[in-house]
């Protein structure tokens, strides 16, 4: 499992979610801190495309052998894309949970929310 | 003992594959003595401790009256007349406290032994070779007791275990706990946790008490009816006798993804029943669990669905075990 890192680029919701934000899209996925508690993740249960995802709202599922929880939008929009790896390869999600552990990708419906999000040196002082 | 030393599934596999050892000194013993002693047992014990023989060990359910299910336990037969049974840390206590109120009137002496014993599960393929090579003797067979010295500690070597595995089971004196651990530990024995003590147990569909089995359940209903003996008059017999189960407990395999968990509630073809212990086979790479269905959908290949948070995953009642040595290929 890779060293605890919370890249400079992104924008982190308390949940331990991370955005990567670029233009009216971005990416979402759960931080170092998310997949070290769950532990070995095993499943992904991800949203259909075209779904509409709500800030602070639940849109997927992990689980690790022994829990399961939710995976909290950081921003508001509609699923455009899924990582459909995560389905044969879930445990993407602890050793790069920045890169191919990415969940999946939004249009966003309100980029005004971005203001709401934290900064890397605000998050780290949540941990 | 924790859940997890280098992650669940890795701890799975080397214990299919190879050698793990599991701390389990949380697990408690009562030691029960005296004239009487077989006889008080087999008015406790659901099965019939007339054949268990000196150096045997043996499975059976604790029951109250009315057949619910007070514990799982193994009990061992040793020289002199002592029994020594291994009772599920969460119910030490109540079962300590149930073998000494059924004990008046009988010529016993029931000893709570917790304290006396650490224990070592000690499972997989090449278990016995690390043990071998550490142990002053023959070690015992399946379901047989031997009292060895293992690195230089007297210790009680059963052939039991809960993993579907071959390997031991080791009572040991606290004190020689650790040189026993790190003499296997230099021998390929990797420590393994909870977690896959839970995952390997669960593949090979072997009980947990207060998920599969509990007070409110009955060994008929659990399939654990081929450790009651009827006719040896333990308390719950004839409530048991009379008992006709509206359900019964399965194995069953998720078709597609998901991971069953403990109270999700299932459907099948003749109404409704519960999950009880549920989790991701690490060799199989499916959901898998047991649930109490009713009667008429207990045959293997019956399709029934479970209630994952609100997703209908579908699932089919399987066979015991739901791995097999051969399955993994």
């Amino acid at each position: 499992m890779a060293e605890a890192s919370y890249p400079e680029d992104l924008k982190y919701h308390a949940e331990h979610d991370w955005a990567r934000i670029e233009g009216d899209q971005a990416t979402f996925g759960i931080t170092w801190y998310a997949q070290d508690a769950l532990g070995e993740v095993v499943f992904f249960d991800p949203p259909e495309v075209g779904t509409h995802v709500s800030k602070d709202q639940a849109y997927a599922e992990v689980e690790s052998v022994k829990a399961v929880s939710d995976v909290f939008a950081p921003l508001s929009g509609e699923i455009v894309e899924v990582n459909g790896a995560l389905a044969d390869s879930p445990e993407n999600i602890n050793a790069d949970p920045y890169g191919d552990g990415w969940m999946v990708k939004v249009r966003l419906s309100d980029s005004s929310e971005v203001d709401a999000l934290m900064d890397v040196a605000a998050y780290r002082e949540l941990l | 003992m924790p859940v997890q030393y280098e992650g669940i599934r890795a701890e799975h596999v080397q214990v299919r594959t190879g050698a793990g050892m599991f701390d389990v000194s949380h697990m408690g013993q009562i030691e029960t003595s005296g004239p009487e002693a077989e006889g008080f047992l087999q008015r406790l014990l659901s099965n019939d401790l007339s054949r268990l023989a000196e150096g045997g060990a043996q499975y059976s359910v604790l029951c109250r009256e009315d057949g619910g299910v007070l514990d799982d336990l193994f009990t061992y037969r040793l020289p002199g007349g002592r029994f020594l049974t291994v009772t599920n840390a969460a119910n030490h206590d109540k079962d300590l406290a149930w073998f000494s109120e059924q004990a008046e009137g009988f010529d016993v002496e029931v000893q709570d032994a917790h304290d006396d014993w650490a224990m070592l599960a000690v499972q997989g393929p090449s278990a016995r070779a690390a043990l071998d090579s550490i142990a002053s003797g023959g070690l015992p067979t399946r379901m047989r007791t031997a009292e060895l010295e293992l690195a230089g500690v007297s210790t009680l070597v059963c052939g039991t275990g809960y993993t579907g595995e071959d390997g031991c089971e080791l009572l040991l004196p606290p004190d020689g706990a650790v040189a026993v651990w790190d003499a296997l530990a230099e021998r390929e024995v990797r420590p393994a946790g909870l977690g896959a003590r839970d995952t390997l147990r669960l593949e090979v569909c072997f009980h947990l008490y207060g998920n599969d089995l509990s007070e409110d359940r009955n060994p008929i209903e659990a399939g654990l009816g081929w450790c009651c003996k009827l006719d040896t008059g333990f308390i719950g017999a004839e409530a048991l006798a009379a008992v006709e189960p509206d359900q019964q407990l399965v194995p069953f395999a998720f078709i597609g993804p998901g991971i069953p968990r403990q109270d999700n509630p299932v459907a099948a073809p003749h109404g409704s029943g519960v999950v009880t212990s549920g989790t991701l086979s690490p060799c199989l790479e499916i959901g898998i669990g047991m649930a109490y269905v009713p009667v008429a959908d207990a045959e293997p290949g019956t399709p029934i669905e479970v209630d994952v948070r609100g997703k209908a995953r579908p699932a089919e009642v399987r066979e015991k075990p739901l791995y097999r040595k051969d399955d993994s290929g």
